[in-house]
């Protein structure tokens, strides 16, 4: 579904993977591994089409990205560092104003998401007052709602608590089961079955220029 | 258009929330013609002649001191990565973040110019050009600062720059707008300086969005 060909990119003249060749396929999970500045973060802005620096071929569903933006988008969530949470805004407006930018976020209500990532009661309160990791369950009550096929989550475990980190590998472990694909980096060792998980390390792709 | 009137609920929300937004570019507003007269004259007569400008380069300043904003915080949280991966139209997302950044500035700032033409001795037959002068001239600083916040969004210290950019294209309006008001004060018709007025806004609505949603894409995407 999602290939990538080629890809070079560099930044600040060090060269941060060069020749990467990977696909992805429904049912799969790929998850990015490297050290703090391998180019974990910025693999994955380019796969989400948030950063053009780079040269290769990225195509979706055989054509190329740049064609197919507008279908893209409404098959492909993406949760980056930062959560798009509004401090001045409640869960509940958060969430909503969420679903209106990305229709592919249908599969729950509002309070059936909150439910699940354990923010029920805490739906009026403005999220500067909860917590940090509170405000990242608000980011992540997204993965209940998308009935998107491809996600995109960079390093979707942080600041959450054990429990937290289980249910959302539960998660994952079901939307790629129903068919889903999910490219993901984390330091975390992952809890998937084996078939569908497969990682590959940035720091092993620095080709020399 | 339903998500049209959905962004601007959710930006007009945000402003409610954090005051500072709404009410700072207002005194900033006020502030110009309370010091005015105490630095340079209180002698009426000249207070009237000087109030066109005055009051128009007040106007024009407080809102661009707040046009920074349109963008900043909805990049430092994620918001604007997530408005870009969304399927939904960026024109008419930019239109509606223009058009909030509006009403709470340039909207609010005509709403309030009758009190500044009353502390500066404008004479009562300037009123009315005042007020529609800064309706049909503020979106249009609007719609330029807007190029300027999308273009300096990735920047940590982009007010600066935001200025040296922007300002020079507000030249225009603050000629015609302060004319609108001069001649309107004098008992002149000012039929054609609403008319280029009007015409530079209905231009701005029809470019400048893709000037910004080009300017955001190069801030982001780099």
């Amino acid at each position: 579904m999602l290939e990538v060909n080629n890809l070079f990119c560099e930044r600040d003249e060090r060269i941060l993977f060069d020749k990467l060749h990977f696909e992805i396929k429904a049912g799969e999970v790929l998850q990015i591994e490297g050290q703090n500045g391998s180019g974990k973060t910025t693999l994955l802005r380019i796969l989400s089409g948030l950063l053009d620096a780079f040269e290769g071929d990225i195509l979706w569903q055989k054509k190329p990205l740049d064609e197919v933006r507008e279908s893209y988008y409404q098959a492909m969530l993406y949760v980056g560092h930062l959560a798009g949470v509004k401090a001045a805004l409640s869960p509940e407006e958060n969430l909503a104003w969420m679903m209106r930018l990305s229709p592919h976020l249908n599969k729950l209500t509002i309070v059936q998401a909150l439910e699940k990532v354990g923010l029920y009661g805490f739906e009026d309160v403005p999220c500067h007052t909860l917590s940090a990791g509170q405000q990242r369950r608000v980011g992540l009550a997204r993965l209940y709602l998308s009935s998107a096929p491809l996600w995109i989550l960079d390093e979707p475990f942080t600041a959450l608590d054990k429990k937290g980190v289980a249910e959302k590998e539960a998660l994952i472990a079901e939307h790629v089961n129903m068919g889903g694909m999910v490219i993901l980096t984390t330091h975390h060792e992952l809890n998937i079955p084996n078939q569908s998980l497969r990682s590959f390390n940035l720091d092993d792709k620095k080709g020399a220029r | 258009m339903s998500f049209f009137f959905a962004a601007i609920k959710r930006d007009l929300l945000l402003s409610f929330r954090h005051r500072n937004d709404i009410v700072n570019p207002l005194a900033f507003f006020l502030m110009v013609a309370v010091m005015f007269p105490l630095g340079v004259s209180p002698e009426p007569k000249f207070l009237a002649e000087v109030a066109p400008g005055v009051i128009w380069v007040a106007a024009l300043l407080a809102s661009l001191l707040s046009v920074d904003s349109i963008f900043r915080t909805d990049y430092d949280d994620g918001s604007l990565e997530q408005m870009l991966v969304s399927p939904q139209p960026l024109l008419l997302l930019v239109l509606a973040k223009v058009f909030s950044h509006w009403l709470i500035s340039g909207f609010c700032l005509a709403l309030m110019s009758p009190l500044l033409a009353l502390m500066l001795f404008l004479p009562s037959e300037g009123l009315f050009s005042l007020i529609i002068s800064l309706l049909l001239g503020t979106p249009t600083l609007s719609l330029i600062g807007a190029i300027g916040a999308g273009l300096t969004v990735g920047l940590r210290k982009g007010g600066v720059l935001i200025s040296l950019l922007v300002l020079p294209l507000y030249i225009p309006v603050l000629i015609f707008g302060a004319g609108t008001v001069q001649a309107g004060a004098m008992g002149m018709s000012i039929d054609g300086y609403l008319a280029i007025l009007a015409a530079i806004l209905v231009l701005s609505i029809m470019l400048t969005p893709f000037a910004i949603v080009a300017a955001l894409k190069i801030s982001i995407r780099g």
